[in-house]
């Protein structure tokens, strides 16, 4: 209930920063790019798809690469647009307003969490409509769109609590953001240590992208949705405990 | 009758590694009570206060508000408090009202009674004619009055103001005592400072912490005898000597400082004053100046690390 009312006015705080706009539409201008060059890549080769006997689709070959994209975008753009929510506030102590009213430390995390939530819903909203706009010109693979769109905001809810909890670390933003992104990467780059075909028992179980390409090939398993929501669960406690540490050790 | 205590603080200590920043403080506060807390930088009000609003952690003892436990029942306990932190915790991007609104929230007020809760608080602070402007645009005065009203939207039992007049020019520092006065008449309030003359214009009861540890606490009231029995500060054109002055009737004590004013302690302030007045004209001393004792914090401070000099009034705990 708390958490409902800090979300919220979170999310207003942040539409009104600059640095959401800035995000916003670097972010859009970005993918909107890539998204035309699959299209022209996806035209270019139109002719001699159709010469296979199980072409791959239009959903298959521009909007799961653009999802891809998206995914590695967002990695190196999240950690700025969370690095101020716990860092900022404790820089100017504005933190106490919310430590001193009645609601819960976790009511507290939970606010922030979904008010960010909030602004990659816009963000994912525009992401999305790059693929719908094809609607009416080719055939879509709606099962498809639908698991790449699941993928991502799984995706982009862990990286946002993995941004909140390095922000409740420091009262430095730069600190924060940075850290993000050095966890974020390691996270993702963990998939490289995937062995040989089919030796799964290795430290590439713990990547992101691991999880995410599932998703990306349209294949929504329970094992990866479980992964990205203990992944944020985890996060989001941690940055609870972090919270209540503050008041013994500071 | 004697009512409850609100806030309880008892044995309380804070340890930042091996520094320990408030040693054994133990003070209560009742209903109606506004409480003047002194201590020079550093002493340990902020930490003090920020113990007692939950921000920070006892490293042993407890806080009780109204009955609650600040550890074990901390949402309870900070339903009874309005905090306003030596920075005044205001969100920059809002206006007056939209960032009053939100703090109504946090407090689980809704509906028309947040409306009227933020009208009351604006009204009481006198922020009628920004309500509608962005914070981050206001004066350190005004910004320092939303700070107050976020502390008192939700018409809380106990609000606590750490130095709300630091940094405000003379008339903004009246305003905003004019404020607290107001407040001490329907809320408690514990207002740190470090100026004993806003403690002696608002408070009810004053103590004053130093180095961490509590060195007074006392009703406003049974300090005056002590501070009547500070010294008048007086100048002669052509100085008697001591032994002629001490000879006086209703003069106590006299020295003469390097200064060449004489600290003269009068037994009994009216009639000892009187006499001197007469005995400077009839010997023509040529009396120029006569102060009244000026007790500053300073002096108070003085006293109360120099063992002897000051009868400690009612130690704390004794006020019902």
């Amino acid at each position: 209930m708390t958490a409902a009312v800090i979300a919220r006015t979170e999310l207003r705080i942040l539409l009104r920063s600059p640095i959401a706009w800035a995000t916003l539409s670097s972010v859009c201008a970005l993918l909107a790019w890539l998204f035309l060059l699959q299209i022209d890549q996806y035209t270019l080769y139109q002719s001699q798809l159709l010469a296979l006997a199980n072409p791959p689709g239009v959903t298959e070959l521009v909007a799961a690469p653009l999802f891809g994209n998206a995914g590695l975008i967002l990695m190196m753009v999240l950690p700025l647009i969370t690095m101020r929510s716990f860092a900022e506030q404790e820089r100017n102590q504005t933190l106490t307003l919310l430590t001193t009213a009645p609601i819960s430390l976790t009511a507290i995390v939970v606010g922030k969490f979904f008010g960010i939530c909030g602004f990659l819903a816009l963000l994912l909203t525009l992401l999305l409509a790059m693929p719908l706009s094809l609607i009416g010109a080719a055939e879509l693979d709606f099962g498809l769109l639908a698991a790449n769109s699941l993928g991502v905001i799984l995706l982009v809810t862990s990286f946002t609590a993995i941004g909140l909890w390095a922000s409740s670390l420091t009262s430095h933003p730069g600190a924060a953001a940075m850290l993000t992104f050095g966890l974020l990467l390691i996270l993702w780059l963990l998939e490289s240590a995937r062995g040989e075909q089919g030796t799964t028992a290795s430290l590439a179980q713990f990547s992101t992208l691991f999880h995410y390409q599932g998703f990306l090939n349209g294949l929504v398993s329970s094992g990866d949705i479980a992964y990205f929501v203990i992944l944020t669960l985890l996060a989001l406690g941690l940055t609870v405990l972090r919270l209540h540490s503050k008041r013994y050790y500071t | 009758m004697p009512t409850a205590k609100l806030i309880e603080v008892e044995n309380v200590h804070r340890y930042f590694g091996a520094v320990a920043a408030v040693r054994d403080l133990s003070f209560s506060l009742h209903s109606g009570e506004v409480l003047g807390f002194l201590g020079p930088n550093g002493a340990g009000k902020s930490t003090t206060m920020r113990i007692i609003t939950g921000n920070l952690a006892a490293s042993a003892g407890s806080v009780t508000i109204g009955g609650y436990d600040l550890h074990r029942d901390p949402i309870a306990a900070r339903r009874l408090l309005g905090y306003l932190p030596d920075t005044p915790p205001l969100y920059h991007d809002c206006t007056v009202e939209e960032f009053l609104r939100y703090c109504g929230r946090l407090h689980a007020i809704n509906g028309s009674q947040l409306s009227a809760a933020v009208d009351r608080g604006i009204d009481r602070c006198g922020l009628g004619d920004v309500r509608s402007r962005l914070i981050a645009h206001l004066s350190k005065g005004y910004q320092q009055r939303v700070g107050i009203a976020q502390a008192i939207i939700h018409d809380p039992e106990l609000v606590i103001l750490d130095e709300p007049t630091v940094g405000l020019d003379p008339r903004q520092i009246e305003e905003i005592r004019q404020l607290i006065s107001e407040l001490g008449h329907s809320h408690s309030v514990i207002l740190s400072t470090h100026i004993l003359s806003e403690v002696q214009a608002v408070c009810s009861h004053v103590q004053i912490i130093n180095r961490g540890e509590l060195v007074l606490h006392s009703p406003l009231a049974e300090l005056d005898p002590v501070l009547a029995k500070q010294p008048h500060q007086v100048e002669f054109q052509t100085p008697p000597s001591i032994e002629q002055l001490r000879q006086l009737v209703g003069i106590n004590d006299v020295s003469v400082k390097e200064d060449g004013y004489f600290h003269i302690n009068f037994t009994e302030n009216t009639s000892g004053i009187d006499t001197l007045l007469a005995a400077s004209l009839e010997n023509g001393w040529g009396l120029r100046q006569l102060t009244a004792p000026q007790l500053s914090l300073e002096q108070l401070f003085m006293q109360l690390t120099d063992t002897s000099a000051l009868p400690t009034p009612a130690p704390a705990e004794e006020t019902t």
